[in-house]
């Protein structure tokens, strides 16, 4: 407030405080401020701000060689920081100019491959080296203090002038007594909340119409093809060999619950084989097939241990054993992998004789019901 | 302040001065830089596990927001034309595709990703860390319950931001793991198929579930959490830090070092090494080659699938879980997979969000407390943390048992086995053992104040006797026995810890500083033994009976009784 406008009406009243002003002000007048040393004036702030500075101390003596050591690593690490991102740039910008190309290439060049760790390493040592210096810096080379501050506690005052105010002011309101404004509020408060909150009802799906979780695309005729569309027939397949089999139906090889494995049983394994009740007719000569998708989490059940006749999901672990229809045997699954129920058509290729059974995938809520 | 004028003593001079006025006549904002300025903050590293936390976060915003500009979250099918010809003609979802261009085709846009990538696990890793800290020490207790619940909903916050991050880009692995949270969410009981088609718009994996994990993990986590941590940070601001007992820390004061310069100096640099180390790690440390793992198909899975680290303990738990499906009459059932993968982290997570309501209720310490504890003087808090953490690992193990048992050659059931036994019997065993080391511990402190610190000195004694000289921390009584109590801060236990050893002299190569200046300015701030060392003798034994007087401190004792 260096200059003062003096024209009429642009004052607004007279320019005095009032009477509640008051503060440090009041207290230090600035010629009294103004005779002070900057240092006692940094404690007085202080302590104005409830900190007592107890001790300092003072960095290394100016000229002194442990300071011009100090002042060396820090310019150092700082100069470095520079020169490392630089080179960061360098590389960043330099790269399919007058460095080779960095993108991904078949024949890739070295350059390609070294491009992002080049760029980790740059930018890594640059900021590092940046935070390096700093502590150095404060470590070294500014004084060292030890303040107090003092932690204040609640105040009883505040507390209950607050509380009054708080108080007169739900009083003043007269809602206490007014009854039919409480409790048109709290009406008014749920209702609206409801409401706003409605448009989320656009999320939810009934699940159980259509029955898609206990449904896929295998039915009576679809043939089991390979993930590139090709029909299988007997003896395509090994003895003790397990493919991964699609319904032939569009973007069946991409469907979530349809993939089944297709397994020819060794003779060993088939005069074992022990089928579930009512599905001994399921496979096809030496040929079982059983959903891929893991009874517990869903993962695709992959690994086949074709000797100890097990499957094992590699998510958790579970183990089921393709002699006893897919029974588990091990880990967390609690339900056999269901079975494809397949046959032979005219042409001699696999197909479906009819949908999974049961749902297939994890369990459920109502899965039985289904 | 009318009467303040350009020529005013105290106006300012200079150009910064002045301009410094303009601001502060607008803004008034002296006092408050003045009161900031002044703010003292305690000096310990542990309290920087938290800051660590907050700068990775600045670097997650950062570097996701860059990623935001090449990533597109939808799962439209298109045939892959980018530069990484192994998987150019696939079919993949828009998702997969972009997230491979970022990796390929966008200059630096690989580090970015791995940088996102690391950041976020050091992320998770110091919550846990500063969590884990904040725990041992009773920094939680009153006053601030608060900001305890706050930081334990900003971890579970995180663990979802991180699962939503690491599921979009629809890669094998992530698609995996979207497969199991699809099956959690049909595992709960009731409304789990409602509930899944929610989420999901339908069975898995629809069409929809990226774009939705996308603005979770952009907008809606991210703002929650950020409001979240502004409102952690206000409160430590005002309740103002904890401290460890010492000389001079109270209940009622902080001791440290100011916020200008010295801490801001000490913060920014912290916060530089946190950058260089996450962008050093995003270049160097390949995490999450997506283009190794191929696109997303439901009949597909690597082995060794394995989810973050923070996500690893309910993987695990869910393959310790025994094949318990439990079938209700009207042939309802709850799977197996419920508990282990959503009643345990509830039981967790609500154990942990309201630990300081249990202990409260059950120590009866209803005080404030702005001193911290040392974790042996609380042994069963310590205790239950480390049977907390035992139990955690063996999940967290157990997570990755498959790779264990490859790796080492054990077998795989065997590992289950050890797990499943091991989370039950393990978390005990470490109770007791933390409990007799917190013990024995307090044990050595008061052993070390009563008779003092063992100086290696051995003394025969004219009658044959061997004794050892024990260094007193204080006076002593006229048994001998030191007269100091415990007051919950770090009793030095060597000679050299309490002064006995004077300062190096600095410099690597050749001395740079003058080694009797340091040895003056030693004496003159009577700091270690050369202080007094003239009046000193290591050859009595501080016995009333050799001369010693009571209370007499700073001799060296026998051992007594």
């Amino acid at each position: 407030m260096n200059t003062r406008d003096t024209r009429p009406g642009s004052a607004g009243g007279a320019d005095t405080e009032g009477p509640l002003h008051g503060g440090p002000d009041e207290d230090y007048t600035p010629e009294q401020l103004a005779a002070m040393r900057r240092e006692d004036l940094d404690l007085l702030g202080a302590r104005y701000d409830g900190v007592e500075v107890l001790h300092v101390d003072p960095g290394p003596e100016p000229g002194s060689r442990l300071e011009k050591r100090a002042v060396r690593q820090v310019g150092w690490s700082f100069a470095l920081a520079g020169v490392f991102a630089l080179l960061f740039l360098v590389v960043y910008i330099g790269s399919g100019w007058f460095l080779p190309e960095w993108s991904w290439a078949e024949d890739g060049s070295a350059w390609s491959a070294l491009f992002t760790p080049l760029l980790g390493l740059f930018m890594g040592l640059s900021l590092t080296l940046v935070g390096v210096g700093l502590v150095l810096y404060t470590k070294k080379l500014l004084p060292h203090e030890t303040a107090v501050q003092d932690k204040h506690d609640g105040s009883h005052f505040d507390r209950v002038t607050t509380g009054a105010t708080l108080v007169g002011g739900y009083h003043n309101s007269g809602l206490p007594r007014r009854k039919l404004i409480t409790r048109s509020l709290g009406f008014m408060g749920a209702a609206v909340g409801v409401m706003l909150l409605a448009p989320l009802g656009g999320l939810i799906k009934n699940p159980n119409t259509g029955n898609p979780l206990g449904r896929t695309s295998w039915a009576e005729g679809i043939r089991l093809v390979r993930i590139d569309g090709s029909p299988v027939r007997p003896g395509d397949q090994l003895p003790g060999s397990l493919e991964t089999v699609f319904p032939a139906v569009p973007g069946g090889n991409f469907e979530s619950d349809a993939a089944t494995m297709l397994i020819r049983l060794r003779p060993e394994q088939t005069e074992e084989d022990r089928p579930r009740e009512g599905q001994a007719d399921f496979g096809y000569g030496d040929y079982v097939a059983y959903s891929k998708i893991c009874t517990h989490a869903g993962c695709p059940v992959s690994l086949y241990e074709q000797e100890t006749s097990r499957l094992l999901c590699p998510c958790h672990q579970s183990q089921f054993d393709v002699t006893q229809g897919a029974k588990p045997i091990f880990g967390p699954a609690t339900r056999s992998l269901p079975q494809l129920p397949i046959a032979v058509d005219d042409e001699g290729f696999f197909v479906a004789r009819s949908d999974y059974i049961e749902p297939v995938g994890p369990t459920y809520w109502n899965r039985e019901r289904i | 302040m009318a009467a303040r004028t350009a020529t005013a003593p105290g106006a300012p001079t200079t150009k910064l001065g002045k301009a410094a006025l303009e601001i502060d006549d607008r803004l008034i904002v002296a006092g408050p830089v003045r009161r900031t300025l002044n703010k003292v903050f305690p000096d310990h590293w542990s309290f920087l596990l938290g800051e660590i936390a907050l700068y990775t976060f600045v670097i997650l915003l950062l570097s996701g927001t860059y990623l935001t500009f090449f990533f597109q979250a939808s799962m439209v099918e298109v045939t892959y034309d980018g530069s990484y010809d192994p998987l150019r003609g696939l079919d993949m979802s828009i998702a997969y595709a972009s997230t491979l261009d970022i990796s390929f085709d966008v200059r630096g846009g690989l580090f970015m990703r791995q940088l996102h990538h690391w950041a976020a696990l050091l992320f998770v890793a110091s919550m846990v860390v500063h969590l884990l800290r904040i725990f041992f020490t009773g920094a939680f207790r009153r006053p601030r319950e608060t900001n305890w619940l706050i930081g334990v909903v900003l971890l579970i916050l995180s663990f979802l931001e991180g699962f939503a991050g690491y599921s979009m880009p629809d890669d094998l692995l992530s698609g995996t793991g979207l497969r199991i949270m699809s099956a959690i969410i049909l595992a709960i009981p009731v409304i789990g198929t409602w509930t899944h088609w929610a989420v999901f718009g339908g069975d898995f994996v629809g069409e929809l579930i990226v774009g939705r994990l996308y603005i979770a993990h952009v907008l809606l986590i991210p703002a929650i959490m950020l409001a979240l941590i502004a409102a952690h940070l206000l409160i430590l601001v005002k309740q103002k830090h904890t401290q460890f007992p010492g000389p001079g820390r109270t209940e009622h004061n902080v001791v440290g070092n100011r916020l200008f310069p010295t801490f801001a100096g000490k913060a920014t640099g912290l916060l530089f090494v946190v950058f260089g180390v996450c962008a050093a790690l995003g270049g160097l440390v390949q995490i999450n080659p997506v283009w190794l793992w191929g696109p997303y198909n439901p009949a597909q899975v690597s082995a060794a699938s394995q989810p973050d680290w923070y996500i690893m303990w309910l993987d695990g738990s869910s393959r310790l879980f025994p094949a318990w499906d439990l079938n209700l009459p009207g042939d309802y059932t709850i799977p197996a997979l419920f508990w282990p993968t959503a009643v345990l982290p509830g039981i967790v997570f609500t154990l942990l969000l309201f630990y300081p309501m249990i202990e409260r209720k059950l120590t009866g310490d209803t005080a404030s407390h702005h001193l911290l504890q040392r974790p042996r003087d609380v042994p069963v808090r310590t205790s239950l943390g480390l049977m907390a953490i035992t139990f955690y690992m063996v999940l967290f193990i157990s997570g990755g048992n498959d790779v264990v048992a490859d790796k080492f050659d054990i077998s795989l059931n065997a590992m289950t086995w050890a797990g499943r036994i091991g989370m039950i019997v393990l978390p005990p065993i470490a109770y007791v053992i933390t409990y007799r080391i917190c013990l024995g511990l307090q044990q050595h402190d008061r052993e070390v104040l009563e008779h003092g610190i063992e100086t290696g000195v051995i003394r025969r004694l004219p009658h044959g006797e061997f004794i050892e000289v024990h260094q007193p921390l204080g006076p002593v009584d006229e048994h001998g026995h030191g007269q100091l109590a415990y007051g919950g801060a770090p009793v030095p236990k060597r000679m050299n810890q309490a002064g006995g050893a004077r300062r190096a002299i600095r410099g690597f190569f050749s001395p740079v500083e003058e080694p009797t200046v340091v040895e003056l300015e030693q004496q003159r701030e009577g700091r270690g033994l050369s202080a007094g060392e003239r009046g000193r003798e290591l050859t009595t034994s501080g016995r009333p009976s050799e001369g010693g007087r009571p209370s007499d401190g700073g001799r060296p004792q026998d051992p007594r009784d």
